[in-house]
């Protein structure tokens, strides 16, 4: 610490660069901001963190000032008070008083902070601006009537995705935010990765709902509705339903799910060993049979939509597997169909997935056969806590049940997909086993776990030496392209995920997950792989099964017509 | 003029022998008398075509005089000037002929052209024409009876520094500017001074940032010149947009190497090498001119590499602006040129620290800027001489509104609102009493008679609620309704927002919208509307002190200004809108109650097939009545009678 500076006539240690709110949350002091973002560069456009400066009279932003010697600093004087609340009062008086309708309804920041600043009276009214929804998206609603304009949405699209397909249109009252002319945001270069909405304070953007197709699924005794939770949903969920973060909540969720009525649960895990089972094959095949090198996956949605926008010369080094959600589902409507007698149009298949743009993908027409889809329809983590309140279930008092078999058994590999680098790992055990034909001493890949944006390092498999790379968040990844088209070779393979710390970060998670959770989030996954006995694809049981008894062989001819998919470069406004 | 001075001064005019390929080669006194006209060997005729005169039909009048001189086989040049600030008398058309002095006449446009130069050229006063007053020349002729210009009451009490050559000069001449004693300052500067002290020059010389907010321009440069950087900018802030204010237009379109110079100057003094010209894409005419001085400046080398052997780098490039108020703004100036929407950015960290492309940077305005080569031309000394105490210098006013004299004026600071609106102005015209005069734009606030008086100077503005803002004065007469001009500074304001900050974005709105509730008919005159309307005035302040205290940038800061210095001179106007219901100067369309006055009414009929929601009845050639649930204030009935039988109350 440098310096002290006196907020509320108390003398606080600060440190030079650090600007007041931070002094001010390290102490404990709560001043509310909306357009605040750690670590971004700060806008200044909401003014709710105002406080007063003492010495020159003036009302300060806290986020974007400085702290500096001696300061005096009041920050919930009256006339701070009264300045913060009547923002709030003009943001209402352009809102759409429709809270009781409103999917953000109790977890809304506009609205806790008008309780917070104890707005209790209508004192400023106006004439509201009226918008459109925007429905066009497969992924993605906008509803730029109770956007509040904090700009969180565009930082995060721009700054942290390399998106940018919204920006602050027109001026004065009639800003808004939206895509390119106006155009609906599927035209526009949105890659549905949902990180707007987890950054949206109030209920702006929201994911497209499937409820009512599911209900009525549900409800229809000719269909049998099967369900399938992607890897990060069990150690996800926890936040959602209040407990604390990365609890593993796998027995429960089957258990209520059930109850709901799914007629059979299978987990997404166990079609990421399946990812995996393919996916090091291809990469073999592509190391030794000169193939486009590095190879990239495709299990995330956002990402394969933004390379076939942005870097569609990158669309040969993508995997041709599908995603897991996507195996899974052509293998319900195939393998398990023929099993059970069903014709796939008797099937309902739902997808429980951390992801919005996994709505998107599961309406792709290259993930249909014959004209029907593979996964009918698909709910994000928090789509599915308030799923499971609508049928009455209470996740405190059930017992743990297991997870349907076949198509449910799993291995941690599979489990790790959840996290950044978790494909990459995954991988790397098996096609270590595949090329060495023994099993690796010590399975843990620490170099491609953790936290950060990219992560990179070098093996030595019998001599052949691989160079994988791991990228979170999309403009991370933009930048490790940048450096491919520029020459590198020494990479072959390389995992992203669009959203930061991946699908455990995903657009479809608990809203205002923190780094702190993610983390929790992140070590659950490793913790289940640590505690497990089967820690590769291809010693799943039920795997070797699938193949003995329907795939034969990875890359087969079953693989290819199932499994394996293609992709196409996209015109879209950019 | 120093001898070192002289010495530049021979050697810039060597220069521009040299570059533009002139034949002959002229001693100092000889290149001077050529370029300032002192002997000219061919009539020379001025025509002010700046955007007012052009406005005006300067433009007519150019082809006119051009086809007189042709069809009359009269060998003369035309010389297109810029606006000399008497915007009012444009066209204006100036003649010189050999050995007689320079005399100007007002308002020429094309059908009188013919008769004044043939007056002219028979050295006879031409009878049509209003002359204004003639150039005194050292050793030409005057004409008899026409008083000096500079004697006109509109001249005579103004100090014209930065219009020194506007409306006088050919502005896309190099030459003329350097006989003008132009860029010797600069050259001067280059090779006695370091940049530090051209800072510290600067700073004693007292200039203070002509914007609007009034920073000493010294003191800003310091904290550039004392940020070390790989690369420092200028930007000169040409984004003039208050409704009222062409300040800027005028000395660029006028004397474009003034500001040049005045650039080039303060780029030495902060380090900076390269400069922007941040220029509203609405002033064609100042890019066009400001172009071509550029292109001259750099083909004589003021601009350039290695600046007459100096060492020194400095260039400058115009960006247009596409017209977005907020972009005068510092910061969402710095975002505009680099790329990126129009929207302020936080303070700190300073401009002059991290700002263009995160380097320091120094935004001046078009008239500081301008102010620089004179202040080092004529002497520090000098320039602290004029003026007050803390306000130092000259500034320019652009006068608009009820005034008689509408224009640019150029006063010294200290001179008194009255003296610039009575005696330089003319008053106000028709007889009509004066109310009140506009200061700031929509940033300032509203002087009143009472303050009449009061010096002009920075801090003395800031007491009685308004400032000094870019200098558009627009003044108002009893016919004025003072809600009215809030409305539409509010107006103004609210859609010029750039919609970032909320404050700003809605608060503007929302105080716009009870003026309107105000200055409209009530919708059904219930007592809850009148009690929400008396509300709503309360709000006004509660409202108008948040916005100012917590808005992002200057634009939100002063954005209530309008409305809270009218509400603190003319409450009684707003109590009367309110109360009564009634807009004392009948601006106010909506609140104004027709009446048919019976005995006047001839039943003809007419305002009632005028009437748009047929609020007018009678039958013919009985009187008529109007239906005052129906009537809308329109006002149709009143602009139709042919009886006078409509009256309003």
């Amino acid at each position: 610490m440098d310096f002290t500076i006196n907020i509320n006539n108390k003398k606080l240690a600060a440190s030079k660069g650090e600007t007041i709110l931070e002094v001010m949350n390290r102490n404990g002091i709560k001043v509310p901001t909306l357009c605040h973002i750690k670590d971004a560069f700060p806008t200044g456009a909401c003014r709710m963190c105002v406080v007063e400066d003492e010495k020159t009279g003036k009302l300060i932003t806290s986020c974007s000032f400085p702290a500096e010697p001696d300061m005096h600093i009041q920050t919930h004087s009256a006339r701070v008070v009264e300045s913060r609340k009547t923002i709030i009062e003009l943001l209402l008086s352009n809102h759409p008083d429709d809270c009781l309708y409103c999917v953000r309804n109790k977890n809304c920041e506009l609205q806790d902070l008008s309780e917070e600043l104890h707005v209790t009276e209508r004192r400023i009214r106006g004439v509201k601006n009226k918008a459109n929804l925007d429905l066009s998206s497969a992924s993605i609603v906008r509803d730029p009537e109770k956007c509040i304009l904090c700009g969180r949405c565009v930082y995060t699209c721009e700054e942290v995705m390399g998106v940018a397909c919204i920006d602050f249109i027109n001026r004065g009252n009639k800003s808004v935010i939206g895509t390119a002319f106006h155009q609906g945001l599927n035209t526009s270069s949105c890659i549905n990765c949902g990180q707007c909405i987890m950054v949206c304070p109030t209920g702006a953007l929201t994911e497209k709902n499937h409820f009512a197709q599911i209900q009525e699924a549900l409800n229809n005794p000719k269909k049998r509705v099967v369900v399938q939770y992607a890897p990060s949903i069990t150690v996800s969920m926890a936040e959602e339903l209040g407990m604390k973060p990365g609890v593993d909540i796998n027995g429960i969720l089957n258990a209520a799910l059930r109850k709901v009525g799914f007629d059979h649960i299978f987990d997404s895990s166990f079609s990421a060993d399946l990812t995996i089972m393919e996916e090091s094959a291809e990469l073999i095949h592509r190391i030794q049979n000169g193939g486009t090198l590095p190879m990239i996956t495709s299990c995330c949605p956002g990402w394969v939509k933004y390379a076939e926008e942005f870097v569609p010369e990158f669309i040969p080094n993508l995997s041709s597997c599908k995603s897991p959600q996507q195996m899974m589902g052509a293998i319900i409507k195939s393998y398990f169909a023929d099993q059970e007698n069903l014709k796939p149009s008797d099937i309902y298949s739902v997808a429980i997935m951390p992801c919005t743009a996994k709505k998107f993908e599961a309406q792709r027409e290259e993930m249909t056969r014959e004209g029907i889809s593979d996964v009918d329809a698909v709910l994000t983590t928090r789509e599915l806590a308030k799923f499971l309140k609508l049928f009455g279930v209470d996740m405190f008092n059930i017992k743990p049940e297991l997870v349907d078999s076949p198509l449910g058994f799993r291995s941690t590999a599979g489990k790790l997909f959840g996290a950044s680098g978790g494909v990459m790992e995954a991988a790397i055990r098996t096609a270590y086993h595949s090329i060495t034909g023994k099993e690796m001493v010590d399975f843990q890949v620490s170099a491609v776990r953790g936290f950060e944006g990219r992560k990179e390092t070098k093996l030595d498999i019998d001599g052949l030496e691989l160079g994988v790379a791991v990228v979170n968040g999309m403009a991370n990844a933009v930048k490790l392209l940048d450096e491919i088209k520029g020459g590198r070779k020494d990479i072959h393979f390389v995992e992203i995920m669009a959203c930061p710390g991946g699908c455990i970060g995903g657009g479809g998670q608990h809203i205002g997950t923190s780094e702190e959770q993610l983390k929790a989030r992140m070590a659950a996954l490793y913790r289940i792989d640590e505690t497990e006995r089967i820690k590769v694809s291809h010693k799943n049981p039920e795997i070797i099964d699938l193949y003995n008894n329907f795939l034969e062989k990875p890359l087969g001819h079953k693989s290819h017509e199932l499994l394996h998919t293609t992709y196409h470069a996209r015109e879209v406004v950019k | 003029m120093s001898d070192n001075n002289m010495m530049h001064q021979t050697s810039l005019i060597a220069k521009v022998q040299h570059v533009f390929s002139k034949d002959t080669e002229l001693s100092l006194p000889e290149f001077t008398a050529r370029y300032t006209r002192k002997q000219i060997e061919k009539p020379v005729i001025f025509i002010g075509a700046g955007t007012c005169g052009l406005g005006a039909g300067a433009a007519k009048t150019l082809a006119q005089t051009r086809l007189y001189l042709e069809n009359n086989h009269i060998d003369a040049e035309v010389v297109e000037v810029g606006c000399i600030g008497l915007c009012s008398a444009e066209p204006l058309l100036d003649i010189q002929l050999p050995g007689l002095n320079r005399i100007s006449f007002q308002k020429i446009t094309a059908e009188k052209v013919d008769a004044v130069l043939k007056s002219v050229f028979n050295l006879e006063m031409p009878e049509e024409a209003e002359v204004l007053g003639q150039f005194p020349g050292e050793t030409s002729r005057r004409w008899d009876g026409v008083p000096n210009l500079m004697e006109h009451p509109f001249f005579a009490p103004q100090t014209r520094v930065v219009l020194k050559n506007c409306g006088i000069v050919n502005p896309v001449s190099i030459e003329e500017y350097i006989a003008l004693g132009g860029y010797a300052s600069y050259l001067q500067l280059l090779t006695d001074n370091t940049s530090s002290e051209v800072c510290d020059l600067v700073e004693q010389s007292g200039l203070r940032g002509r914007g609007g907010g009034g920073f000493p321009t010294g003191k800003k440069w310091k904290f550039a010149h004392n940020t070390p950087a790989d690369q420092k900018y200028l930007i000169c802030n040409a984004d003039e947009g208050d409704p009222g204010a062409f300040m800027d237009r005028a000395v660029i379109e006028g004397d474009p190497h003034r500001l040049i110079e005045g650039m080039a100057i303060a780029a030495y003094g902060i380090g900076a090498t390269k400069a922007y010209v941040y220029i509203r894409a609405e002033y064609p005419l100042a890019i066009k001119r400001l172009d071509v001085a550029l292109k001259q400046a750099r083909e004589l080398g003021v601009l350039g590499k290695n600046i007459f052997g100096s060492g020194i780098d400095f260039d400058i490039k115009v960006k247009m602006g596409a017209g977005a108020f907020v972009c005068g703004e510092e910061t969402a100036l710095i975002n505009s040129i680099e790329g990126k929407r129009g929207m302020p950015r936080p303070r700190p960290p300073f401009p002059a620290v991290s700002g263009l492309f995160g380097k320091p940077t120094i935004i001046n305005n078009v008239e500081t800027l301008s102010s620089l080569p004179e202040i080092f031309a004529s002497g520090i000394a000098k320039y602290q001489s004029i003026g007050t105490e803390f306000s130092k210098g000259t500034k320019v006013f652009a006068l608009s509104g009820k005034v008689t004299l509408t224009g640019l004026v150029e006063v010294p600071m200290g001179t008194t609102i009255r003296q610039v609106i009575f005696d330089i102005a003319g008053g106000i015209p028709n007889g009509k009493k004066f109310k009140s005069v506009q200061i700031g734009g929509p940033s300032g606030g509203c002087i009143t008679e009472a303050n009449l008086d009061i010096q002009i100077e920075y801090e003395s503005l800031l007491k009685i609620g308004a400032m000094m803002g870019s200098g558009g004065l627009v003044v108002m007469d009893e016919d004025t309704c003072m809600v009215d001009v809030a409305k539409f500074f509010m107006d103004f304001i609210q859609r010029e927002s750039c919609g970032k900050c909320i404050p700003c974005r809605e608060g503007t709105k929302r105080m716009l919208e009870i003026l309107e509730s105000i200055t409209h008919k009530p919708k059904d005159g219930s007592q809850y509307e009148t009690l929400e309307r008396f509300k709503g005035i309360m709000q006004l302040e509660k409202l108008g002190k948040v916005i100012k205290e917590t808005s992002l940038c200057g634009l939100g800061q002063t954005a209530p200004n309008p409305v809270l210095s009218t509400l603190k001179w003319f409450r009684h106007e707003y109590e009367e809108h309110i109360f009564d219901r009634k807009c004392p100067a009948n601006v106010c369309t909506e609140l104004r109650v027709f009446k048919i006055d019976v005995d006047k009414c001839t039943g003809c009929t007419v305002c009632a097939k005028k009437c748009p929601t047929d609020a007018i009845i009678g039958s013919r050639k009985a009187p008529h009545f109007i239906v005052e649930e129906k009537c809308i204030s329109c006002g149709n009935c009143f602009d139709v009678c042919k009886f006078d039988a409509i009256l309003i109350s």
